[in-house]
């Protein structure tokens, strides 16, 4: 059976990368693998809805990360989706005969292996399957602590679910692999992307922009209905601290990729900005402190909306400075 | 963060389950920690599940008095809403919310109902009948 190295990451799709490519030799902490992927972002976009509530998020799209490692590091992905589910359980048999370590898109809400609490219709969840034994995979997920096991008709239904960001039995695997990352260019560059579309993005719902935007939302929430306002706060924080974001909306993993980065590079503001960083960390999880304890208050106790909202505009005005910063 | 104010609130929708948080040691150096949960987290888990919880009771009621098909009970109680699964089904919303009358859905074809259960993830058995029910976890 194949041999396989798991390990407890705070997101699914930089551990899935992470482990893939230390499987294949190369060393890359996950933080490293989201910087240089630049998946750091700040989206809320009204109009598209999921489970009723606005697209709020903190991290770039799905498949972000493995597209973005692979332009940056030279390593060369395998990815494949299939018609039917079939098809596509066949070929995952089939590579894990031959001992290959697949990584493989899913639905959370299908994974048995997740406890009801955390199970919701999600996916665009990342996980490794490394083998097979008679009729269950064994897979190592990156935001579980060990290694877990799943019947392979439930992996192939959490495989092919329809709808948003439907998986279509996605597969993936290193084709080519560099011997080493030139971290002297591509630190730089992913810094210098990811600090110009936080804060130059042209639409007013990205980035610094888009933060900015949902503070104002949040001070518009006093003309709506008092049930909404409570469920369109609770689901800013749940985009921001559940399942797999390393705490404080992935800022906490950007902050130590600047750190990694400062010591390869021997560069003292990227030390700075990673300690500006992990404060802007701690100011999300300030602001989501202050929603707790909102919607933790008793119904028809009035929110002070405007507290909160003044507090999200805080969090965006340092967290630009740290992009000023970077492009200096 | 420091690695010493990593909450450690052992939260009810963690399950026993730990996720790793990014956080800085006394040097100042990056590390992961496992975390059993942040009780603000759990706040707004709950919140959203008892949101679910809410729409699913009242669902229940509404097919238990006539007005709604069982579908719209199992549509809830599989946590999905109608925007899922139109999505999941690759049906009109306008179709699925014909539906959910009682006297439509009992007049469906086989072949639309297994399109249901599977997208559903249970049985045309189960899909056609209201279970009892004493409240989701």
């Amino acid at each position: 059976m194949q041999e396989f190295q798991h390990d407890h990451f705070a997101h699914c799709e930089s551990g899935v990368m992470s482990l893939l490519l230390r499987h294949h030799g190369l060393e890359i902490s996950e933080a490293m693998v989201f910087g240089l992927s630049g998946a750091l972002m700040f989206a809320y976009i009204p109009f598209i809805k999921m489970g009723g509530m606005p697209l709020i998020g903190y991290r770039s799209m799905p498949k972000a990360i493995i597209k973005g490692l692979q332009k940056r590091i030279g390593v060369r992905m395998k990815l494949q989706t299939f018609s039917t589910p079939e098809k596509g359980s066949k070929k995952l048999d089939m590579l894990l005969e031959k001992g290959q370590v697949v990584g493989a898109q899913t639905s959370v809400f299908w994974l048995p292996y997740f406890p009801d609490e955390m199970r919701f219709h999600f996916n665009g969840h990342n996980l490794i399957v490394y083998a097979r034994e008679k009729d269950e995979y064994l897979i190592s997920d990156p935001v579980f602590e060990n290694p877990v096991r799943c019947k392979t008709d439930d992996l192939e239904k959490a495989r092919f679910v329809k709808g948003v960001m439907a998986p279509k039995g996605l597969l993936y695997y290193p084709e080519h692999v560099p011997d080493s990352i030139d971290y002297f260019r591509v630190i730089p560059e992913a810094i210098r992307k990811n600090a110009k579309t936080m804060l130059k993005t042209p639409v007013p719902i990205a980035g610094i922009r888009g933060i900015r935007a949902l503070a104002k939302s949040i001070a518009a929430l006093p003309r709506k209905d008092d049930r909404y306002a409570r469920l369109f706060l609770g689901h800013i924080v749940r985009m921001q601290e559940e399942i797999g974001t390393g705490g404080a909306g992935f800022r906490f993993i950007y902050a130590s990729f600047l750190q990694e980065s400062a010591g390869i590079l021997d560069d003292p503001v990227l030390d700075t900005a990673s300690r500006k960083m992990t404060d802007v960390g701690d100011e999300w999880r300030q602001f989501a402190m202050l929603i707790a304890k909102a919607i933790r208050s008793k119904r028809g106790k009035k929110i002070d909306f405007e507290q909160i909202s003044g507090k999200l505009q805080d969090v965006a005005a340092s967290e630009a400075d740290i992009y000023r910063l970077l492009l200096q | 963060m420091k690695d010493e104010h990593v909450p450690q609130h052992d939260i009810s929708t963690y399950a026993n389950n730990k996720k790793a948080m990014y956080a800085v040691d006394r040097n100042g150096d990056y590390t992961r920690i496992a975390s059993s949960g942040w009780n603000v987290e759990e706040t707004v888990t709950k919140q959203a599940l008892e949101e679910l919880i809410r729409l699913t009771d009242h669902a229940h009621k509404e097919v238990l008095a006539g007005r709604k098909s069982p579908l719209f009970f199992h549509m809830y109680d599989r946590r999905m809403d109608l925007h899922t699964l139109a999505q999941s089904t690759g049906l009109y919303k306008w179709r699925i919310k014909r539906h959910f009358i009682p006297t439509v859905f009992t007049g469906l074809s086989r072949k639309l109902l297994q399109r249901y259960a599977e997208a559903l993830g249970i049985s045309v058995n189960r899909l056609t009948a209201l279970p009892r029910h004493e409240g989701q976890q």
